[in-house]
């Protein structure tokens, strides 16, 4: 797997997302500079990691979703190209038009950074194929703005075409407010696209990746992409 | 020429922000506040004097990044 992590002023997450696929695929990724307007070639996964491009301002991940090498990962995911967003990397695909809705101020206010519990909502994904159907997976989140929203015929059609990857859960898999962490819509942590080809969640599936994080439930998801890849190739 | 963006929420998204200065103005005792809804404004100068091409740059400007219409809305003017 030939990934490419992005990197725009202000984002702090993009060495641990490094390191989680270089542990997945064996292989070191590129990064790309937010300058740059082409992505290397015989690139198969481009990763928008978390932080704080831009210091968060106008709106989280506005200025980076309009960033040259945006242009070409847009071209890149019109080709069908995998995409993941993670924490500020969904902020910045919601905010490019690669993903429908917004991600809007929690809904208590409070930055929360805390592990939470997730459930996959189905396994025939490149991104959730390393689980399944059901499963319930501990992984970190860290975002005072990761509260989707998105209006109602948009959510409808998510939610219809089975989009929604991942939710916020109780650990037994209950779905209940009282574990919407941030006030999602419907519980939502991650979405794909109408292709099904470009991933935002707000957790960090890459923060728990090794024994010493505490927590591997997160490989599922590399080790997933590694797999689907594998078998395209 | 000045001219001012004004972004505002659209009518039913939740404003946790706005919800929160609510609270303030009444707990500071401020009376008669029914509602808070936060927004942004932004004062932009342009160059040159033709007003209706202004407005459309300004339009353009919104749309483009000044405002994220899936919650916003906005409302130029060239003053």
């Amino acid at each position: 797997m030939k990934s490419a992590v992005l990197v725009f002023p202000g984002i702090n997450r993009e060495r641990d997302m490094a390191r989680a696929l270089k542990l997945a695929s064996g292989r070191e990724p590129a990064m790309v500079w937010h300058a740059e307007t082409s992505l290397p070639a015989g690139t198969d996964l481009v990763v928008v990691p978390g932080g704080f491009s831009y210091g968060d301002y106008l709106r989280c991940g506005a200025i980076a979703g309009r960033a040259p090498v945006m242009d070409a990962v847009r071209d890149f995911a019109a080709k069908g190209g995998l995409v993941l967003g993670v924490c500020n990397g969904f902020q910045i695909l919601c905010e490019s038009g690669l993903l429908p809705g917004v991600l809007m101020r929690n809904a208590r206010l409070k930055f929360i950074c805390k592990d939470v519990h997730l459930r996959v909502e189905r396994s025939d994904t490149p991104f959730t194929r390393g689980y399944n159907a059901g499963q319930v997976i501990r992984v970190p989140v860290a975002h005072g703005e990761g509260n989707y929203a998105a209006d109602e015929d948009t959510l409808k059609r998510i939610e219809g075409e089975g989009r929604v990857l991942y939710r916020y859960c109780h650990t037994d898999g209950a779905i209940d407010e009282r574990f919407n962490i941030n006030g999602a819509a419907n519980s939502i942590a991650g979405i794909v696209n109408d292709r099904g080809n470009v991933l935002g969640m707000m957790p960090h599936p890459e923060n728990h990746v090794e024994d010493i994080m505490g927590c591997t439930d997160g490989r599922g998801l590399f080790a997933g992409l590694v797999a689907h890849l594998e078998k395209a190739a | 020429m000045k001219a001012r963006v004004t972004v505002t929420l659209k009518n039913g998204i939740l404003d946790p922000q706005g919800k929160a200065i609510e609270g303030a103005l009444k707990s500071l005792g401020v009376d008669g506040v029914a509602s808070v809804r936060q927004g942004k404004v932004f004062d932009i100068e342009i160059a040159g004097a033709d007003k209706a091409k202004a407005e459309a740059l300004l339009k353009d400007a919104a749309d483009k990044l000044l405002a994220n219409t899936v919650i916003e809305n906005y409302r130029v003017e060239v003053i």
